[in-house]
């Protein structure tokens, strides 16, 4: 048995493969349903309903889906130039941390627009060198990334946790771990008065659209890819490949380092450690789904967050676990890799 | 210092540390195992968390501890052989593939749990293994406090990283296993199938995992919780490294690890621990594997197609 590269895919094989992908998921979330109890297309009615069936529900997925695009975006541009970046997590949780430290006072007095742009840079400043240090570890010493970067997810949040109940505590929070309230200037506003929805999301959008724009359209774009495709053939083309890798770096961490920021400076307003429900893992999934491209990252964020979110809703109302939103993803992700892997191979045997 | 002294003079230090290495050592063989082959599997944290689960779910249900430690191998093994049919036949990223293995198994453990016992507050409880006390084994000196109360899980884990390592060192399985990882055209000259090899390998591999992960609900705790497994099986894949792909200085890794543990907790409740914040001593663990990375990046004792998918005929 083996793999025969196909010179022109069909049509039906290029969007039949996929579809097929999703039905697999589909039927596998069906009996988990029926595992469940439930009634698998009344379920599903009530996941769709829960992410998109009101103006409150569709804000809500598109708040869920704000740092999910950061995140995705993260690990589609260090996957594209094979650095693998599991630690988007932790450099979430350091950009958040860099806007909370700055944006409760120490920058008092600075005006709102001066303000939220420090917030932003310190916050990707942190991240990005939270992955400069894996992605040289990685060039330099040959330090596998997939496992320095995992385990330094564990040492931020724990170091986050030990700021949170020293000396970021808030003093006023009856104990709890959390930081002060940002200062109103240091605030992501609403997009519209009265709806939930903060100007992270635009953000997220600007964000897409420039990693679109590098990758695309520039060189170091050109040689991020080259560097992904064949880091040998790259360097003998004479691509610096330690400094595409160390530059790409930066920008993955800055990226999911602004997740923390636009979650702390707009949604939440302070930092807690239940700021990420693994938004970092979840942004692989993300990520994968939307093959990289930065612009398919925020369909398959909007997705993706509406799943978590729809799932939610339907968990209070059916009583099926919510947890079903976590192995539909997987299944959707682990069928659609060899699905698309299959739009342009064939097994031939013998 | 003189603190350090006395707990590390202690029998309980020592058993303890041999208890917190128990479920490394078998995660740790497990993704040797695979690796050995060619096959990253970054499945490990979730195979773990879906074999510490399974075990505990069986032993719920009245399957007898044995009984779970059997369907937490074969938990892992599914798994194992999920991850490798999609990234040995056909090629597919080990990185994606295994990331997405964990994210399933994770998943498929928390649902399961809540299906099985949707208003619980807290976990029941099972009976977990108790100590094995070998005839004798009280009476040695220095060790024999130390040993005797290990449970028979310990004792199995130590005797299947022996196993392993005469499989791998001494056996035609061992070599063909170890040549697959290494030049897989050499195998499949002799006329074996690399493919299957490798999907053996990371099966058995994964079921080893699955039972690491058991270990902690059937042995070391007595209950499942969700975040119990709690990152060991990175950490796991970092001993792999800094045991350089060698079954006993992976063993010797797991054990040195677990000793700066077990001293990091005990440490917490001196005038150390009260000074400073506990989670200093919680991240201790983490900075450490990735120093021995580092320390041991220069050793070059990488399977040469580790992560290479073969495909017959092409070079």
């Amino acid at each position: 048995m083996r793999l025969e590269p196909i010179a022109r895919p069909s049509a039906a094989r290029l969007f039949g493969l996929p579809l097929a992908a999703l039905a697999a998921t589909l039927a596998i979330g069906a009996a988990l349903v029926l595992a469940a109890g439930g009634a698998p297309l009344a379920v599903f009615g009530l996941i769709l309903e829960g992410a998109a069936g009101s103006r409150f529900a569709l804000l809500e997925t598109l708040n869920r889906a704000t740092p999910l695009i950061f995140t995705g975006l993260a690990v589609a541009v260090a996957f594209r130039a094979r650095l693998w970046n599991i630690g988007a997590e932790g450099q979430l949780y350091l950009g958040a941390l860099a806007t909370a430290v700055l944006g409760t006072g120490a920058l008092a007095g600075w005006p709102a627009a001066g303000l939220l742009a420090a917030l932003a840079r310190a916050a990707a400043a942190v991240g990005a060198a939270a992955l400069l240090g894996p992605a040289l570890l990685k060039t330099r010493l040959g330090v596998d990334e997939v496992v320095t970067t995992l385990l330094l997810n564990f040492v931020i949040l724990l170091l986050v946790s030990m700021l949170l109940e020293g000396v970021l505590k808030d003093p006023r929070a009856m104990g709890w771990p959390q930081s002060a309230r940002l200062l109103p200037e240091a605030r992501l506003p609403r997009i519209v008065a009265g709806l939930r929805l903060h100007w992270g999301f635009l953000l997220a959008l600007a964000a897409a659209l420039a990693v679109w724009f590098v990758e695309a359209r520039t060189a170091f774009g050109y040689e991020m890819r080259a560097v992904g495709l064949n880091a040998r053939a790259a360097a003998y083309a004479g691509i610096p490949v330690g400094r595409v890798i160390a530059r790409t770096a930066v920008l993955s961490g800055g990226l999911a380092a602004l997740a923390g920021f636009s979650e702390v400076a707009g949604l939440r307003g302070n930092l807690t450690l239940a700021l990420s429900p693994g938004f970092g893992y979840t942004g692989i999934i993300v990520a994968m789904l939307a093959l990289l491209h930065p612009l398919g990252v925020v369909l398959a964020a909007v997705f993706v967050a509406g799943i978590f979110v729809g799932a939610d809703a339907m968990s209070r109302a059916a009583g099926v676990p919510s947890y079903i939103a976590d192995l539909l993803l997987a299944t959707a992700l682990l069928a659609m890799v060899p699905a698309l892997m299959f739009t342009r191979y064939r097994l031939a045997w013998g | 210092m003189a603190e350090i002294l006395d707990i590390l003079a202690s029998a309980t230090f020592w058993a303890a540390v041999i208890r917190i290495a128990t479920p490394l050592v078998l995660a740790t063989l497990g993704e040797l195992v695979c690796e050995r082959a060619g096959v990253l599997n970054l499945g490990i944290e979730g195979i773990m968390v879906a074999g510490a689960f399974a075990g505990w779910f069986a032993v719920w249900s009245g399957a007898g501890l044995w009984g779970g430690v059997a369907t937490a191998f074969a938990t892992g093994m599914a798994f194992g052989l999920l991850h490798a049919l999609l990234v040995v036949p056909l090629g597919l990223s080990q990185h994606v593939v295994g990331l997405g293995v964990t994210l399933l198994a994770t998943a498929a453990a928390s649902y399961t749990y809540r299906l099985a016992l949707p208003q619980v507050t807290s976990p029941p409880r099972i009976a977990p293994f108790e100590p094995l006390a070998l005839p004798g084994l009280a009476d040695l000196p220095l060790i024999g406090p130390v040993l005797m109360v290990q449970t028979p899980l310990t004792w199995a884990a130590f005797a299947t990283a022996a196993a392993v390592a005469l499989v791998l060192a001494r056996t035609p399985l061992g070599l063909a296993l170890r040549a697959a990882g290494e030049n897989p055209a050499a195998v499949e000259a002799q006329g074996l199938s690399v493919t299957g090899l490798r999907i053996g390998a990371v099966m058995a591999g994964s079921g080893l995992m699955a039972v690491g992960g058991a270990f902690l609900t059937l042995s070391a705790f007595n209950a499942f919780f969700f975040e119990m497994v709690n990152g060991r099986g990175w950490i796991a894949i970092a001993l792999v490294v800094f045991g350089a792909w060698a079954p006993g200085r992976a063993v010797l890794g797991a054990l040195l690890f677990a000793a700066f543990d077990a001293l990091q907790i005990r440490l917490q409740q001196t005038a150390l621990g009260a000074a400073l914040p506990y989670q200093i001593f919680l991240m201790a663990p983490f900075l450490l594997s990735i120093l021995a990375l580092v320390v041991m990046s220069r050793r070059a004792a990488v399977p040469a197609a580790l992560m290479v998918p073969y495909r017959r005929g092409e070079r």
